[in-house]
């Protein structure tokens, strides 16, 4: 068991480690390879009237003319032991984990995505709990009443679910729930879960549902086909001979069975929630990790782009790590292998 | 009336292509302390029959007609609450794969524990030691550790006794195997048959055992039951069905068991044709098609269903041959094959 946890934590550093190299290798050495010179990489840090002589100094200042494996380097010793920037006039200090500045705002990046991780978070756990909810015992009922009305309904429902795009879904429901109805505070509505915990929950909730509606109906049908499959096993008879009664062969021997895949999956859509719900905070105008993305994409603004691709990337890692052990503990036939 | 007494069973189940009458008038009955081995080929309808006595096909498509009789209860028309609650206690079961029978995520002491306290309201320490108590009597050397064992760190042997185990936690008084020994090494077979005879004799409950194996069933049975596309060709004693059988599927199934004293060089006497449909089963005699005998009853092999008739002393066979002519065969053309081999 622990030569396991060593294995796999490995594992996730070494990921970590090729995640920022692709990372860094695509915001800085691909544009080198494709002709930009440092000079041309410095003037974005400058403004346009820049003179030559500010842009070289700038470059040099920055790093851009050391060798690639220098410049990674530095970057990574920025993220762990923070990083000093010269600026002629004075020196900047950039504390650890470092993402650099970003060129629009000329605001550091960490604090920045330590400000809207709350957001995503938020949106992501609310959203997790309805869908794992939802989602499973949907499938389970459908599952066990196969071929039922109720069973239709909700697959079709789902199929729905999995086709229809959030900026549908989301926008549908703002116009029907917010606009028309009232119900719910129209998008852009962000109160932190300290300050508010009603608020925080009351104006979550309608990305909460149209988050989870997607991710439930691919978590439903998983279920069901999973249920369908498991309740035909022997050992759900070997249950039943037992005299267990059918609530506990369902849910002990059966749900029990067809919930360990679902664990893998969900860790992983968990940890790609954190790093940025892309659609649905933009759909809301939610200030989380995802609108931030966009917006440092329209900019151009790399180190905002690199900080939150590493951030999402490490949260990827480490939630699969999480359901790696996890599954360990689930189930017992992985732990010999 | 014996201890358990199964009277004209018929399970039929609907399916899109047809009813499938996967037993269809079946009567048997057996007693504590007794065993009665129920043999046939794949469909014949051993399983259902077996899974139907623990009602594990109520509410089910299934359509069950008949009488099961336990210890003077029907259980066909019975409450699926209440069978449920005989379930495990009153009668248990052991399959035939113990891995695939097994839940791969709970270890055998979880599951023997659950067994017993479904019908049992002890704690879970109370329930642990008798667990421990229970491998420790089907054989599993140091059981107080293997208590907590996974059944994919048992070995095919090992989890059987520990599948026998869990069916005999709550002493029940009907335990039916259905095929016990079939996923298992040949050396590890007899293992479990003596097994399941001591615990037979200990517990005194009635033992169905179900198999395509003669041996199997040579080695525990006293009374044995033939199928045939679901319907029962010859019951009697073991003596009777081993060394008077009178229906040519009996002599068939014993033509094709394999013996040690026998020439490598010759061959089995195998059943010719497969099993019957069990939609559209033949008319008259379903195993006329596959019967050496059959042009000599003419038209009825195939037009009228032979009638289950007593040939002598309880033994029952369903064939339209004279029991004569019968006895003649068996007499003069299969047993010196048999012998000679």
């Amino acid at each position: 068991m622990l030569t396991y946890i060593i294995r796999r934590l490995i594992g996730a550093f070494a990921m970590l480690v090729v995640i920022s190299m692709v990372t860094f290798g695509i915001f800085y050495v691909v544009p080198q390879w494709a002709g930009a010179t440092p000079e041309a990489m410095a003037s974005r840090y400058v403004g346009r009237a820049a003179t030559p002589e500010t842009v070289h100094l700038v470059a040099e200042r920055l790093g851009f003319y050391d060798p690639v494996v220098v410049q990674y380097g530095n970057f990574v010793k920025g993220i762990f032991a923070g990083a000093q920037y010269d600026y002629g006039a004075g020196v900047e200090h950039c504390p650890a984990p470092c993402f650099g500045y970003s060129f629009i705002t000329g605001q550091p990046v960490w604090p920045d995505l330590l400000d809207r991780l709350p957001v995503t978070f938020s949106l992501a756990i609310g959203a997790a709990i309805i869908w794992v909810i939802a989602g499973v015992s949907v499938g389970v009922l459908s599952a066990l009443r196969r071929g039922s009305f109720f069973d239709r309904l909700t697959m079709g429902t789902a199929l729905a679910g999995v086709s229809l795009p959030i900026f549908f879904t989301g926008m549908i429901s703002l116009v029907v729930f917010s606009y028309g109805l009232g119900w719910t505070p129209p998008g852009g509505a962000w109160t932190d879960f300290s300050a508010n915990p009603a608020e925080w929950a009351y104006n979550l909730l309608l990305p909460w549902i149209t988050l989870a509606f997607l991710f439930a109906a691919t978590y439903a049908r998983l279920t069901r086909a999973g249920m369908l499959e498991t309740m035909g096993e022997d050992y759900i008879r070997t249950a039943r001979a037992k005299g267990l009664r059918e609530r506990q062969v369902v849910v002990k021997h059966g749900l029990r069975a067809t919930l360990t895949p679902i664990l893998t999956l969900f860790g992983i859509d968990f940890g790609l929630l954190i790093g940025g719900a892309i659609l649905t905070e933009t759909t809301y105008t939610l200030p989380g990790l995802g609108q931030y993305a966009i917006l440092a994409i329209r900019t151009q603004d790399m180190p905002q782009v690199m900080g939150v691709v590493l951030v999402a990337a490490m949260f990827v890692v480490v939630a699969s790590l999480i359901v790696d052990l996890l599954y360990a503990v689930v189930d017992p036939r992985v732990r010999l292998s | 009336m014996s201890f358990l007494d199964v009277k004209d069973l018929k399970i039929h189940f609907p399916t899109d292509d047809g009813l499938v009458k996967s037993v269809d008038g079946l009567s048997f009955g057996v007693e504590r302390g007794k065993t009665l081995g129920i043999v046939g080929e794949s469909g014949s309808g051993k399983s259902v029959t077996s899974q139907s006595i623990l009602g594990l096909h109520k509410g089910g498509r299934a359509r069950l007609s008949g009488e099961i009789w336990l210890d003077g209860e029907e259980l066909i028309e019975a409450s699926t609450e209440h069978v449920r609650s005989l379930r495990g206690k009153k009668m248990a079961m052991i399959f035939q794969d113990p891995l695939s029978s097994m839940h791969p995520y709970y270890t055998v002491g979880q599951q023997i524990i659950e067994a017993y306290r479904i019908h049992n309201d002890v704690s879970k320490q109370v329930a642990r030691k008798h667990a421990i108590d229970m491998l420790g009597r089907v054989g599993i050397p140091e059981p107080a550790k293997r208590v907590d064992s996974y059944p994919h760190e048992f070995s095919g042997g090992m989890r059987q006794r520990a599948m026998i185990a869990m069916a005999l936690s709550c002493d029940p008084e009907l335990l039916i195997a259905d095929e016990p020994t079939t996923a298992l090494d040949v050396t590890v077979q007899a293992q479990i048959l003596d097994l399941m005879r001591d615990l037979q004799r200990e517990f005194n409950s009635a033992l169905i055992i179900i198999t395509h194996d003669l041996g199997v069933v040579a080695e525990l049975s006293d009374d044995i039951l033939v199928m045939y596309g679901g319907k029962c060709v010859e019951y009697g004693t073991a003596e009777d069905v081993f060394y008077r059988p009178e229906h040519p599927y009996t002599w068939g199934l014993l033509g094709s068991m394999p013996r040690l004293d026998r020439e490598p060089t010759e061959r089995l006497l195998p059943i010719k044709g497969s099993p019957p449909s069990l939609i559209n089963v033949p008319p008259g005699c379903a195993f006329h098609p596959r019967c050496p005998y059959a042009e000599r009853t003419g038209d009825r092999a195939t037009t009228e269903v032979p009638a289950l008739a007593e040939t002598e002393g309880g033994h029952l066979v369903r064939c339209h041959m004279s029991r004569e002519e019968r006895r003649g065969l068996w007499e003069n053309e299969i047993k010196p094959v048999l012998e000679t081999q």
